[in-house]
């Protein structure tokens, strides 16, 4: 294996290009050495992207949020502008792993392991985040949720790094919230998470709204038909039994010891209840 | 393989050694280094036993290439003491008895040395919480919680 430390996001790009299929991107290597650990798995060159300038800070401009893909996600913790405007998601992201994989993974690498009970990725599909990519041919944009295509696999071509997720500022009256079941409180792989994302309008009802589900399918998912329940409500009962029936019924889930389909359905349907409740009272929204 | 020639610091201390590009700084400092203090639990950022600090953020140094730590600055338990004094977390830690065998007391005293050095009044809870990736098979993590409460207390100059 080889290792590199490129100093300029073309320099990486060129490596990865020229390189062989068991290239790696590393960021904060919390599944990479993992992975790099077991025997069956070969990588020929590691890119280790952390002293490319730029790539460790979170930049906050007029209208958005750009978190650089080296940030550990205890840095987005510590960001007070990116709390208040992104709860949700900077608790999605704080719950991966523990203080020791806080001080390391990055939101980058949790979205390109394409694990689909990855943890910050319904909040940030929620969040309609977006994802700088750098590669042979330029830069492009692509939304969060069409990188990963499938349990471990990612849309990014040879030679393509994320350079950056970018959230816009929220608007005034809007709030997001992220929840997952885990059988234990702390250290454990989500058996289904839930981000919410919703905009009130000015008489507090709905305007708009994002709901993504984890865990419950080959990829983390935008639910489009469980986000028009909530539309023009105020989150009613009725709004809530809909919004919970529509995240059951997208839900496909894997059956195995850490939890049954059934149970799986089920419990998208409470968490998505409960944290589009958060995510309106986040909105200053009052039923 | 060619080796990689790291400059970094380590206690302090400017340390120069060359290792394989997949060798973990755990390796590097127990195999090279001859700093047997970080114990290898599990190898894989489950247990806690291998925790440094690195740029003052406690990680697990079996999850750290050998390579990444040019230029950072490590701090590992053999620096946790000031020569023969031990630092008030040692203290304590023997005084609760809240440790058995040993093997996670190395990575607990790192983790909580990171807490404390950031929160010097944290609560039961956020201990608790802090040390979720710290596993320790034999004490019942209670007299744990408790000698860092009692470290903390004195570090803050009350009488525990
Ligand atoms: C003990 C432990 C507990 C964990 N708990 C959780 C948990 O609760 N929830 C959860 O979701 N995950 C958990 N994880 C998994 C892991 O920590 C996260 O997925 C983390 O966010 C990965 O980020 P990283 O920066 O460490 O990725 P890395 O390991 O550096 O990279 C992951 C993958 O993405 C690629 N990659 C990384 N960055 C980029 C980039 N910028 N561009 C292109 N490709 C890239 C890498 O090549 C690699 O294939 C846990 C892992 C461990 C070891
Ligand atoms: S040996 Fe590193 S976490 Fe267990
Ligand atoms: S004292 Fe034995 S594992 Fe903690």
């Amino acid at each position: 294996m080889r290792y590199e430390r490129p100093e300029t996001i073309m320099d990486a790009t060129a490596l990865l290009a020229q390189a062989s299929d068991s290239a790696f991107v590393l960021a904060g290597g919390t599944d990479l050495l993992v992975k790099m650990q077991n025997d069956d798995f070969e990588a020929e060159l590691v890119v280790d992207i952390k002293s490319i300038a730029g790539m460790a800070d979170v930049v906050e401009t007029d209208d958005s949020f750009v978190i650089g893909a080296a940030v550990p996600c205890a840095a987005l913790g510590e960001h007070e502008a990116l709390c208040a405007a992104w709860p949700g998601v900077v608790e999605a992201a704080n719950l991966i792993g523990s203080t020791q994989i806080q001080g390391r993974c990055t939101v980058a690498g949790n979205l390109c392991n394409a694990s689909p009970a990855a943890d910050s990725v319904p909040a940030l599909v929620a969040a309609n985040a977006q994802a700088r990519i750098a590669g042979p041919d330029g830069i492009r944009t692509v939304a969060v949720e069409d990188i990963p295509t499938g349990p471990g696999k990612t849309s990014l071509a040879k030679g393509e790094i994320i350079e950056a997720i970018v959230l816009a500022k929220p608007t005034d009256r809007s709030g997001d919230a992220y929840l997952r079941f885990i059988p234990r409180t702390e250290m454990d792989i989500a058996v289904v998470g839930v981000g919410v994302c919703l905009a009130l309008n000015d008489d507090g009802a709905v305007a708009s709204v994002r709901v993504a589900l984890g865990a419950v399918g080959p990829t983390v998912m935008l639910c489009p038909e469980a986000a028009e329940t909530l539309v023009g409500t105020k989150l009613e009962d009725a709004a809530l039994e809909a919004l919970a029936a529509a995240c059951s019924a997208a839900s496909t889930p894997i059956d195995d010891k850490r939890g049954t389909v059934d149970f799986r359905k089920q419990v998208a349907g409470v968490l998505a209840r409960r944290a589009a409740l958060i995510a309106f009272e986040r909105a200053g929204g009052s039923q | 393989m060619s080796s990689i020639a790291v400059s970094t610091t380590i206690n302090g201390d400017d340390v120069e050694y060359l290792c394989q590009a997949d060798e973990t700084l755990l390796d590097v400092l127990r195999n090279r280094l001859g700093l047997m203090g970080s114990k290898e639990g599990c190898g894989t950022g489950d247990c806690g036993a291998c925790s440094t600090i690195m740029d003052g953020r406690v990680v697990c140094s079996c999850l750290v290439l050998g390579a990444e730590a040019q230029g950072r600055s490590i701090e590992t338990i053999e620096g946790m003491a000031n020569g023969s004094e031990l630092h008030p977390l040692q203290t304590k830690f023997i005084e609760h008895a809240a440790l058995q065998c040993g093997i996670c007391t190395p990575g607990f005293l790192m983790a909580a040395k990171a807490l404390l050095d950031v929160n010097p009044e944290p609560t039961e809870e956020e201990i608790r919480f802090w040390l979720a990736g710290n596993l320790c098979r034999c004490t019942g993590y209670d007299k744990i919680v408790r000698a860092v409460q009692a470290a903390a207390a004195e570090m803050r100059g009350e009488a525990a």
